[in-house]
């Protein structure tokens, strides 16, 4: 069985049989008896599967499922699983995949085939972990890059496929957290790039369709009363996403759903998060408190502590704590940003 | 999944352990050297963490715009100037250590004697895309 799966994942994108179930017993058999041969005969059939399956659709088969913990399989490391699942499952060509993690294709093949190679030998003999799964497509998700593949919209259809095939709070939390997200996405960037923070940003270039079906996808979820980490965040996103204006966003209740996340992940990006919106419900010094019990070497610490000490009118150090955020930015657009909030305060205590 | 530079320089890093000049080693061991770092980028592609690896001429010049209708200034090089790039390798790695791991193999490079060079290498992320995922 495992060996058919296998030849599957190499065959079906090109040629997606119409009898699934029956292909793969089919194949299995074919596979038991090759097994019972030469060795060198299974020698070429590793090769085999080592080879390019052509570019196509995947197929659309309740199989998919399997296919989906096969190229999530903890044994892979983060990139090698996004990698064999964007080929395998979401049938992208490897130069598609390469092209959108700006690495060259000849990488990129090597990654998939050495992919292939590690999970060529895992037996379904238990049910998969839908948590491996679920990172998965988050990390997908949350790439950002979109170049002639968007992959955040990839990952959605594949979270959708995936919500299709599996009844499990949790897929629809994730799928409620990235149309929610996906949702706002035009309304982040201006024409030139840069980054509008949630509070400037133009609601009414939020897309409201996805935001209802978010919405519904959540409440459903949330009705079944088994919380987790996806679940929780998207009803922090769904509540951004229900305020008609900034100023009217639910701070209280975003407080109390990222006490629920810091409960389920212990995390202390969730923590920073947190003191954010501390600061918006109970005011800056209450946020500055909440920052205070965080080690300050976490990521955009410094960023959300200027933030925090300008809306408490300290704005020598607001500009200061910007700068320094700008320094430590993990990515361009967020650095560029940073440097306009020091640079605006800046002027604004020079005049 | 993080891009890195490792940075190699001719001038500004910390001396080499062994730090013997290549035009001074055998023939022998400069042959070893660039086997080694061919092989090092052979095995980093099969990997799949290899992104690109460029050598740079150790002569440049300095260049700056010099007003509108007037061709730029050139300059250089100049021999005080500090920090000196001679190539560079780009990774597409999962974690930061997994860079320095890297770096820390590439540093092995056998110079004089066949022994390893010791080599300081800069290790620099790249500034990636923003996340989808901010609050």
């Amino acid at each position: 069985m495992q060996d058919a799966l296998v030849e599957a994942l190499r065959v079906w994108a090109a040629d997606p049989p119409r009898d699934a179930k029956g292909w793969l017993v089919t194949v299995a058999w074919r596979k038991f008896l090759d097994a019972t041969r030469a060795d060198a005969a299974r020698r070429r059939r590793e090769d085999r599967v080592e080879e390019e399956p052509a570019p196509g659709p995947a197929p659309a088969v309740d199989d998919t499922l399997q296919l989906y913990f096969l190229c999530a399989h903890p044994s892979l490391t983060p990139a090698s699983a996004v990698a064999l699942t964007l080929r395998a499952v979401g049938g992208l060509t490897t130069r598609q995949i390469a092209e959108a993690y700006l690495v060259p294709e000849a990488t990129m093949a090597q990654r998939i085939s050495r992919a292939k190679r590690t999970v060529s030998g895992v037996r379904f003999d238990r049910p998969g972990d839908v948590a491996t799964v679920l990172r998965v497509l988050y990390l997908v998700f949350n790439e950002g890059y979109s170049g002639d593949v968007d992959l955040a919209a990839e990952a959605i259809r594949l979270t959708r496929q995936l919500a299709a095939r599996i009844d499990h709070p949790e897929v629809a939390g994730l799928l409620a957290l990235m149309l929610l997200h996906q949702a706002r996405r035009a309304a982040r960037t201006a024409s030139d790039g840069s980054l509008v923070p949630l509070a400037e940003q133009d609601r009414g270039r939020w897309d409201t369709a996805l935001i209802a079906e978010g919405v519904g996808i959540l409440q459903a979820a949330l009705a079944r009363d088994r919380l987790g980490e996806f679940q929780a965040q998207a009803a922090i996103a769904a509540l951004h996403a229900d305020a008609p204006a900034a100023e009217e966003t639910d701070w209280v209740q975003i407080v109390e759903w990222y006490d629920e996340l810091t409960r389920l992940t212990d995390s202390p990006v969730v923590r920073l998060n947190r003191a954010v919106a501390v600061g918006e419900a109970d005011g800056p010094r209450a946020g500055l408190a909440a920052l205070a019990a965080l080690d300050a070497s976490l990521p955009r610490h410094a960023a959300v502590a200027a933030y925090l000490h300008e809306r408490d009118g300290d704005l020598a150090t607001a500009a200061r704590l910007y700068a320094e955020a700008a320094h430590k930015a993990p990515n361009l657009a967020e650095r560029d940003h940073l440097t306009r909030q020091a640079a605006r305060l800046n002027a604004r205590r020079c005049r | 999944m993080a891009k890195y530079l490792l940075l190699k320089h001719y001038r500004g890093a910390p001396a080499s352990v062994n730090d013997v000049p290549m035009d001074q080693w055998s023939q022998e061991e400069i042959s070893a050297h660039v086997q080694y770092m061919n092989d090092f980028a052979a095995r980093l592609e099969k990997t799949g963490e290899f992104v690109d690896g460029q050598a740079l001429a150790p002569e440049g010049a300095w260049v700056r715009y010099d007003g509108e209708g007037r061709p730029p200034v050139t300059d250089g090089p100049f021999a005080e100037t500090k920090d000196l790039i001679a190539g560079w390798m780009i990774i597409d790695v999962d974690s930061y250590e997994r860079a320095v791991e890297l770096a820390g193999e590439l540093s092995a490079a056998p110079g004089a004697g066949g022994k390893p060079i010791h080599e300081w290498l800069e290790v620099r992320p790249f500034l990636a895309a923003p996340p989808t995922i901010t609050e």
